[in-house]
Protein backbone atom coordinates (compact mmCIF):
# COMPACT_ATOMS: atom_id res chain seq x y z
CA UNK A 1 0.00 0.00 0.00
CA UNK A 2 1.00 3.60 -0.91
CA UNK A 3 1.37 5.65 2.08
CA UNK A 4 2.19 9.57 2.74
CA UNK A 5 5.63 8.42 3.67
CA UNK A 6 6.18 7.33 0.21
CA UNK A 7 4.90 10.38 -1.90
CA UNK A 8 7.04 12.31 0.88
CA UNK A 9 10.47 10.68 -0.19
CA UNK A 10 9.57 11.32 -3.46
CA UNK A 11 9.03 14.86 -3.38
CA UNK A 12 12.07 15.36 -1.08
CA UNK A 13 14.23 13.33 -3.70
CA UNK A 14 12.80 15.46 -6.75
CA UNK A 15 13.67 18.55 -4.30
CA UNK A 16 17.04 17.20 -3.61
CA UNK A 17 17.47 16.87 -6.99
CA UNK A 18 16.88 20.71 -8.04
CA UNK A 19 18.76 21.63 -5.16
CA UNK A 20 22.00 19.86 -6.68
CA UNK A 21 21.15 21.33 -9.97
CA UNK A 22 20.94 24.70 -8.76
CA UNK A 23 24.47 24.38 -6.73
CA UNK A 24 26.06 22.63 -9.30
CA UNK A 25 25.00 23.80 -12.81
CA UNK A 26 26.89 26.81 -13.94
CA UNK A 27 24.19 27.64 -17.09
CA UNK A 28 21.46 29.94 -15.46
CA UNK A 29 18.61 28.46 -17.54
CA UNK A 30 19.14 24.93 -16.04
CA UNK A 31 19.73 26.51 -12.89
CA UNK A 32 15.73 27.94 -13.38
CA UNK A 33 14.96 24.70 -14.27
CA UNK A 34 16.22 23.44 -11.79
CA UNK A 35 13.96 25.40 -9.52
CA UNK A 36 11.37 24.53 -11.65
CA UNK A 37 11.91 20.93 -10.31
CA UNK A 38 11.61 22.24 -6.57
CA UNK A 39 8.52 23.59 -7.10
CA UNK A 40 7.11 20.60 -8.83
CA UNK A 41 8.12 18.23 -5.88
CA UNK A 42 5.93 21.13 -3.61
CA UNK A 43 3.30 20.75 -5.64
CA UNK A 44 3.51 16.57 -4.69
CA UNK A 45 3.52 17.35 -1.48
CA UNK A 46 -0.02 19.75 -1.35
CA UNK A 47 -0.71 17.10 -3.67
CA UNK A 48 -0.24 13.79 -1.85
CA UNK A 49 -1.82 15.65 1.42
CA UNK A 50 -4.63 16.85 -0.46
CA UNK A 51 -5.45 13.11 -1.00
CA UNK A 52 -4.85 11.57 2.17
CA UNK A 53 -6.63 13.90 4.39
CA UNK A 54 -9.58 13.90 1.90
CA UNK A 55 -9.71 18.28 1.38
CA UNK A 56 -9.35 19.85 -2.08
CA UNK A 57 -7.13 22.95 -0.04
CA UNK A 58 -3.97 21.39 -1.55
CA UNK A 59 -4.96 21.12 -4.70
CA UNK A 60 -6.25 25.05 -4.39
CA UNK A 61 -3.10 25.98 -3.23
CA UNK A 62 -1.18 23.48 -5.72
CA UNK A 63 -2.67 26.23 -8.27
CA UNK A 64 -1.13 28.79 -6.81
CA UNK A 65 2.23 27.40 -6.68
CA UNK A 66 2.43 26.98 -10.42
CA UNK A 67 0.61 30.61 -10.90
CA UNK A 68 3.86 31.85 -8.86
CA UNK A 69 6.25 29.25 -11.53
CA UNK A 70 4.33 30.77 -13.86
CA UNK A 71 5.11 34.96 -12.86
CA UNK A 72 9.19 33.52 -11.73
CA UNK A 73 9.72 31.97 -15.18
CA UNK A 74 8.79 34.97 -17.03
CA UNK A 75 10.66 37.62 -14.89
CA UNK A 76 13.16 35.43 -14.70
CA UNK A 77 14.01 34.78 -18.45
CA UNK A 78 13.33 38.84 -18.80
CA UNK A 79 16.27 38.69 -16.57
CA UNK A 80 18.22 36.41 -18.49
CA UNK A 81 17.27 38.15 -21.61
CA UNK A 82 18.11 41.74 -20.47
CA UNK A 83 21.45 39.99 -18.96
CA UNK A 84 22.38 38.35 -21.75
CA UNK A 85 22.29 41.66 -24.07
CA UNK A 86 24.44 43.36 -22.02
CA UNK A 87 27.22 40.61 -21.28
CA UNK A 88 26.81 38.16 -24.05
CA UNK A 89 26.87 35.25 -22.11
CA UNK A 90 24.89 33.25 -19.13
CA UNK A 91 27.03 32.25 -16.59
CA UNK A 92 26.05 32.68 -13.01
CA UNK A 93 29.97 33.13 -12.21
CA UNK A 94 29.90 36.32 -14.95
CA UNK A 95 26.83 37.81 -13.32
CA UNK A 96 28.92 40.09 -10.54
CA UNK A 97 27.59 43.91 -11.68
CA UNK A 98 25.69 43.90 -7.96
CA UNK A 99 28.52 42.14 -6.38
CA UNK A 100 29.98 44.17 -2.95
CA UNK B 1 -2.10 -3.27 -6.71
CA UNK B 2 -1.94 -1.49 -10.08
CA UNK B 3 -1.90 1.88 -8.13
CA UNK B 4 1.56 0.68 -6.29
CA UNK B 5 2.77 -0.17 -9.78
CA UNK B 6 1.72 2.77 -11.07
CA UNK B 7 3.35 4.80 -8.33
CA UNK B 8 6.65 3.13 -8.73
CA UNK B 9 6.79 3.24 -12.50
CA UNK B 10 6.21 7.34 -12.25
CA UNK B 11 8.26 7.56 -9.27
CA UNK B 12 11.37 6.42 -11.53
CA UNK B 13 10.20 8.02 -14.67
CA UNK B 14 10.15 11.72 -12.53
CA UNK B 15 13.18 11.40 -10.69
CA UNK B 16 15.12 9.72 -13.94
CA UNK B 17 13.82 12.49 -15.61
CA UNK B 18 14.50 15.03 -13.21
CA UNK B 19 18.04 13.99 -13.06
CA UNK B 20 18.77 13.74 -16.89
CA UNK B 21 17.31 17.94 -16.69
CA UNK B 22 20.17 18.39 -14.63
CA UNK B 23 22.91 16.70 -16.15
CA UNK B 24 22.34 17.03 -20.09
CA UNK B 25 25.22 18.95 -21.56
CA UNK B 26 22.54 20.60 -23.73
CA UNK B 27 20.11 23.17 -22.63
CA UNK B 28 17.80 22.46 -25.93
CA UNK B 29 17.62 18.60 -24.14
CA UNK B 30 17.42 19.94 -20.57
CA UNK B 31 14.02 21.38 -21.45
CA UNK B 32 12.78 18.57 -23.14
CA UNK B 33 13.62 16.24 -20.55
CA UNK B 34 11.86 18.27 -18.00
CA UNK B 35 8.66 18.41 -20.51
CA UNK B 36 8.93 14.61 -20.10
CA UNK B 37 9.25 15.31 -16.05
CA UNK B 38 6.18 17.41 -15.74
CA UNK B 39 4.08 15.04 -17.73
CA UNK B 40 4.77 12.36 -15.44
CA UNK B 41 3.90 14.34 -12.84
CA UNK B 42 0.73 15.02 -14.25
CA UNK B 43 0.02 11.38 -14.35
CA UNK B 44 0.71 11.56 -10.50
CA UNK B 45 -1.86 13.78 -9.96
CA UNK B 46 -4.28 11.51 -11.72
CA UNK B 47 -3.03 8.91 -9.28
CA UNK B 48 -3.92 10.87 -6.73
CA UNK B 49 -7.14 11.67 -7.91
CA UNK B 50 -6.46 15.76 -8.50
CA UNK B 51 -7.50 15.67 -12.42
CA UNK B 52 -8.63 19.29 -12.53
CA UNK B 53 -4.46 20.45 -11.07
CA UNK B 54 -3.24 18.00 -13.81
CA UNK B 55 -4.42 19.46 -16.38
CA UNK B 56 -3.50 22.36 -15.65
CA UNK B 57 -0.14 21.01 -15.36
CA UNK B 58 0.21 19.92 -18.87
CA UNK B 59 -1.44 23.13 -20.20
CA UNK B 60 0.25 25.69 -18.32
CA UNK B 61 3.98 24.02 -17.72
CA UNK B 62 4.21 21.52 -20.41
CA UNK B 63 2.40 23.77 -22.89
CA UNK B 64 3.39 27.47 -22.09
CA UNK B 65 5.95 27.72 -19.37
CA UNK B 66 8.28 25.13 -21.09
CA UNK B 67 7.78 26.51 -24.96
CA UNK B 68 8.69 30.20 -23.10
CA UNK B 69 11.99 28.17 -21.87
CA UNK B 70 12.64 26.89 -25.31
CA UNK B 71 12.50 30.89 -26.93
CA UNK B 72 15.08 32.23 -24.59
CA UNK B 73 17.35 29.30 -25.29
CA UNK B 74 16.91 29.90 -29.43
CA UNK B 75 17.29 33.59 -28.57
CA UNK B 76 20.25 33.19 -26.25
CA UNK B 77 22.38 31.67 -29.30
CA UNK B 78 25.31 30.41 -26.95
CA UNK B 79 28.68 30.49 -28.83
CA UNK B 80 30.66 29.71 -25.90
CA UNK B 81 28.59 27.44 -23.45
CA UNK B 82 29.03 28.22 -19.65
CA UNK B 83 30.19 24.72 -18.71
CA UNK B 84 33.10 24.74 -20.75
CA UNK B 85 35.17 27.03 -18.53
CA UNK B 86 38.24 26.47 -16.86
CA UNK B 87 38.50 24.80 -13.52
CA UNK B 88 34.97 23.41 -13.62
CA UNK B 89 34.80 21.43 -10.43
CA UNK B 90 36.11 24.15 -8.16
CA UNK B 91 32.33 25.28 -8.22
CA UNK B 92 30.70 21.70 -8.38
CA UNK B 93 32.43 20.26 -5.23
CA UNK B 94 31.30 22.71 -2.79
CA UNK B 95 27.40 22.34 -4.43
CA UNK B 96 27.40 19.01 -4.33
CA UNK B 97 28.76 19.19 -0.47
CA UNK B 98 26.14 22.22 0.14
CA UNK B 99 23.32 20.03 -1.45
CA UNK B 100 23.70 17.04 0.72
CA UNK B 101 23.58 19.68 3.95
CA UNK B 102 19.89 20.38 2.50
CA UNK B 103 19.19 16.83 2.19
CA UNK B 104 20.45 16.18 5.50
CA UNK B 105 18.43 18.71 7.06
CA UNK B 106 15.05 17.08 5.46
CA UNK B 107 16.19 13.85 7.08
CA UNK B 108 16.91 15.44 10.58
CA UNK B 109 13.19 16.90 10.28
CA UNK B 110 12.16 13.26 8.90
CA UNK B 111 13.74 11.76 11.93
CA UNK B 112 13.11 14.28 14.69
CA UNK B 113 9.62 16.03 13.59
CA UNK B 114 6.86 14.98 15.08
CA UNK B 115 4.71 12.68 12.64
CA UNK B 116 1.24 12.09 13.33
CA UNK B 117 -0.86 9.34 13.28
CA UNK B 118 -1.31 8.45 9.39
CA UNK B 119 -4.47 8.96 8.06
CA UNK B 120 -6.16 6.49 6.14
CA UNK B 121 -5.90 6.27 2.83
CA UNK B 122 -8.16 4.11 0.71
CA UNK B 123 -11.14 4.97 -0.80
CA UNK B 124 -11.75 9.00 -1.27
CA UNK B 125 -14.72 11.00 -2.45
CA UNK B 126 -11.71 13.25 -3.79
CA UNK B 127 -12.62 12.48 -8.09
CA UNK B 128 -16.10 13.15 -7.88
CA UNK B 129 -16.65 16.21 -9.29
CA UNK B 130 -12.84 17.44 -8.53
CA UNK B 131 -13.08 20.44 -11.02
CA UNK B 132 -16.67 21.77 -9.35
CA UNK B 133 -15.39 21.39 -5.84
CA UNK B 134 -11.50 22.85 -6.79
CA UNK B 135 -13.69 25.37 -8.61
CA UNK B 136 -16.33 26.33 -5.71
CA UNK B 137 -13.47 26.61 -2.92
CA UNK B 138 -11.47 28.64 -5.44
CA UNK B 139 -14.49 31.39 -5.82
CA UNK B 140 -15.37 31.29 -2.18
CA UNK B 141 -12.95 30.41 0.58
CA UNK B 142 -9.86 31.51 -1.29
CA UNK B 143 -11.31 34.02 -3.44
CA UNK B 144 -8.84 37.00 -1.97
CA UNK B 145 -5.93 35.01 -2.73
CA UNK B 146 -7.20 34.12 -6.10
CA UNK B 147 -7.51 37.72 -7.01
CA UNK B 148 -4.09 38.59 -5.70
CA UNK B 149 -2.73 35.52 -7.94
CA UNK B 150 -4.04 37.25 -10.88
CA UNK B 151 -2.52 40.74 -9.64
CA UNK B 152 1.03 38.96 -9.02
CA UNK B 153 0.94 37.88 -12.70
CA UNK B 154 -0.22 41.00 -14.07
CA UNK B 155 2.60 42.65 -12.16
CA UNK B 156 5.02 39.65 -13.43
CA UNK B 157 3.45 40.79 -17.01
CA UNK B 158 4.84 44.32 -17.26
CA UNK B 159 8.17 43.14 -15.11
CA UNK B 160 8.82 40.78 -17.88
CA UNK B 161 8.04 43.54 -20.66
CA UNK B 162 10.09 46.09 -19.46
CA UNK B 163 12.63 43.92 -18.74
CA UNK B 164 13.05 42.58 -22.61
CA UNK B 165 12.72 45.92 -23.84
CA UNK B 166 16.12 47.09 -25.81
CA UNK B 167 17.03 50.21 -24.01
CA UNK B 168 17.41 48.82 -20.59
Amino acid sequence: MITQTHYLVLSTALFFIGVVGVMTRRNVIVILLSIELMLNAVNINLIAFSYYLKSEIGQVFAIFVICVAAAEAAVGLGIILAFYRNKETVNIDEMNLMRW
Amino acid sequence: MEGQLAFYVLSACILGFAVLVITARSTVHGILFLVLDFLFVAGLYVLLQAQFVAVIQVLVYAGGIVILYLFVVMLVNLKRPPEAHKDRHRRGRLGVALSLVVLAEFVMIALFGYVGPGVGAEGGGLSVRNVERVGWMLYTDYLVPFELASVLLLVAMIGAIVLARREL
